[in-house]
């Protein structure tokens, strides 16, 4: 009789678990859900935005897809003569300085990695303090200025040559492969110039293609330095001139919408709201291309540096 | 290491001993000449601007030439730093600091902790791994972008104003723009939005390192997946946490640069404006050189104080230093 009720109870409990841990996974499911749009929807805001008729757009209600669909803002983004040459500096800063700084940075990582070098724990200290204490942004300025960086396209590039944590990063994964390849070489008389390009360059290529992600996306989004360090119209980037579209911008909060409606319908053309729309989005695009392929490498980077520092 | 090398060539010991200075840094030499670009980037770049912040104690007037104009210039010892804390603006500067990178702190350090627990606890892989891919996503995005995004959904006409009326929780739409306070909040959520996803990576790499033996005993002892989560994966990320906190309270000065820079706006100045923001304004706004720099340095004096006692603490924490 006693086990009759024990096991319906048991069949209950059994049941009850079921649906707790539904309820769980229900609840579970829904905090990323929210995770996700919050992460996602902002892109499409821009997007469904900038593929809106401007004068439209300001009626509101625009919340998931485009309501009177239109490229023009696109378009004239991309007849507008000044964008396309701000494109091609990014460009340019972004190919240059990344294999620039990833070339200085891996001779530097693998001049650190042997430990029985003299004066390497002074070396690195010598590097680390770099990283913690600097002199900030005028002396900095007005070491650019009497070194003659100033105004030039080679002040997004020669500054950056080291980064001092990818340094690090390199750096570790050197000191994690097996010595015996590079003892080997060495008896067959190579040196270790050599040996950094044959041997571990191509055995660095995970590593490398993290920190090759860094210091790409740190320079297709860099924009103070274009703000600060040039004067010219030719050198500036996309993300500067984005930045002067959104110093332009008359922050919507400030004004009514019916101020906001009056202007769009006067100019009739695309409103600057749409092309800032547009212009971000192409700023954007090419991270969100390039980033799904990396992503594995950057996230094993991430592990390197949080397991050692 | 001269020693080992003495124990294995032990006939040769005292010559390679004599030697071994002089032998030992030219066997290297070439190591030496891939470190030198580095050696001297950091001279220029980094040690160069730390010897310039001489300007912090001279009334710097800029000439045609740099270094003349150093030597020319009139020492004041530390009248900019008096300066500094005498004028009304210290105590401002470091109420919006704090108020923050504090607000900053407050929501930004638990959220990648829940988001990881709640990924480890997600059972549709699929699923998992595309909000991992999009969380991740905004870290990459410059502040230029981000400012756009949060100035074009939080103005007046925008989503979240759209959304809030629709749901009548507000009337009139929240000017987030025009209040100083309401700015604070602003960015610290905009910082969160920034950094949770990438933040939870290394919680994520804490948890993955938990033995599995902690779950199979405790579902034997009856503890369900909330249990399991509260009891066994929350204390086991405990460390990582901790020396995380302690980490951002050391960089409690680093209120941001970029993000006053781009999403505020002349009349909240009273409460966007940050050190950063601030040293940045007079050196080259106002043209105020060594002001500026003077901020600058006695920032980086309290930030490599902090630094310092923040070592200490990890130091505690797990046993081994952080630098």
């Amino acid at each position: 009789m006693s086990g009759f009720t024990d096991s319906i109870a048991g069949k209950k409990r059994k049941s009850s678990i079921q649906i707790g841990s539904l309820i769980y996974d229900g609840v579970i499911c829904f905090i990323l859900l929210l995770v996700l749009i919050a992460c996602f929807y902002p892109f499409w805001y821009i997007l469904i935005l900038s593929l809106n008729d401007a004068t439209d757009s300001l009626k509101g209600g625009l919340f998931l897809f485009p309501r009177v669909f239109t490229i023009d803002s696109y378009i004239s983004v991309v007849n507008n003569g000044e964008f396309l040459h701000a494109a091609w500096i990014s460009l340019a800063r972004t190919v240059i300085g990344t294999l620039y700084s990833l070339f200085f940075t891996t001779l530097l990582a693998y001049g650190m990695s042997k430990k029985d070098l003299v004066g390497a724990k002074a070396i690195s200290v010598f590097f680390i303090i770099t990283m913690y204490f600097g002199g900030g942004l005028i002396p900095y300025y007005m070491v650019l200025k009497a070194i003659g960086l100033i105004d030039t396209f080679w002040v997004y590039i020669i500054p950056g040559a080291i980064s001092v944590y990818n340094m690090i990063l390199i750096r570790i994964y050197i000191e994690s492969l097996p010595a015996e390849m590079e003892e080997s070489a060495k008896l067959d008389g190579a040196n270790e110039i050599t040996i950094l390009f044959r041997i571990i360059i191509p055995l660095c290529m995970p590593v490398l293609a993290t920190v090759c992600l860094f210091f790409a996306v740190g320079q297709w989004n860099s924009w103070f330095d274009t703000n600060l360090y040039t004067y010219s119209k030719k050198l500036k980037t996309l993300q500067f001139l984005l930045v002067q579209i959104l110093n332009n911008y008359d922050l919507g909060s400030m004004q009514s919408q019916a101020e906001l409606l009056a202007k769009a319908t006067e100019r009739k053309t695309t409103s600057s709201d749409s092309v800032r729309m547009a212009t971000t989005m192409v700023a954007t695009l090419p991270i969100i291309l390039v980033y799904p392929f990396l992503q594995k490498y950057f996230v094993k980077g991430i592990m390197i540096g949080a397991v050692k520092s | 290491m001269s020693v080992e090398l003495g124990n294995t060539v032990s006939l040769n010991r005292t010559k390679i001993h004599k030697n071994s200075l002089k032998s030992r840094i030219l066997k290297h030499k070439y190591l030496y000449i891939l470190i030198l670009p580095g050696i001297i980037w950091a001279l220029v770049f980094c040690y160069a601007p730390i010897y310039g912040l001489y300007m912090a104690f001279i009334n710097y007037i800029p000439e045609s030439n740099f270094f003349q104009s150093f030597i020319r210039s009139e020492f004041v010892g530390l009248d900019w730093f008096k300066f500094f804390f005498q004028t009304g603006d210290f105590l401002r500067i470091l109420r919006n600091t704090l108020a923050t990178s504090v607000l900053t702190l407050v929501i930004s350090f638990p959220a990648p902790i829940i988001l990881a627990l709640v990924l480890n606890e997600c059972r549709a892989l699929i699923f998992k791994r595309m909000v991992q891919t999009v969380s991740y996503l905004p870290h990459f995005i410059s502040w230029v972008i981000t400012a756009n995004i949060f100035l074009t959904m939080m103005s007046s006409g925008g989503v979240i104003n759209q959304l809030l009326m629709s749901m009548g929780l507000t009337k009139e739409p929240i000017m987030f723009f025009q209040d100083g306070k309401l700015f604070w909040l602003l960015l610290a959520i905009a910082n969160t939005w920034k950094g949770m996803g990438y933040s939870s990576i290394i919680y994520l790499a804490a948890i993955t390192s938990i033995n599995d033996e902690l779950y199979a005993a405790a579902s034997i002892d009856g503890a369900n997946r909330w249990q399991r989560m509260i009891y066994i994966t929350l204390p086991s990320i405990m460390p990582t946490a901790a020396v995380m906190l302690v980490l951002s309270v050391g960089g409690l000065l680093n209120a941001g640069f970029e993000q006053q820079l781009l999403m505020g706006n002349p009349t909240i100045l009273e409460y966007s404006d940050v050190i950063d923001t601030y040293s940045y304004r007079y050196g080259f706004g106002s043209g105020m050189y060594s002001y500026g720099a003077a901020v600058g340095l006695f920032k980086s004096l309290v930030n490599f104080i902090l630094l310092m006692v923040t070592n200490f603490i990890v130091t505690k924490i797990r046993g081994r230093t952080l630098l």
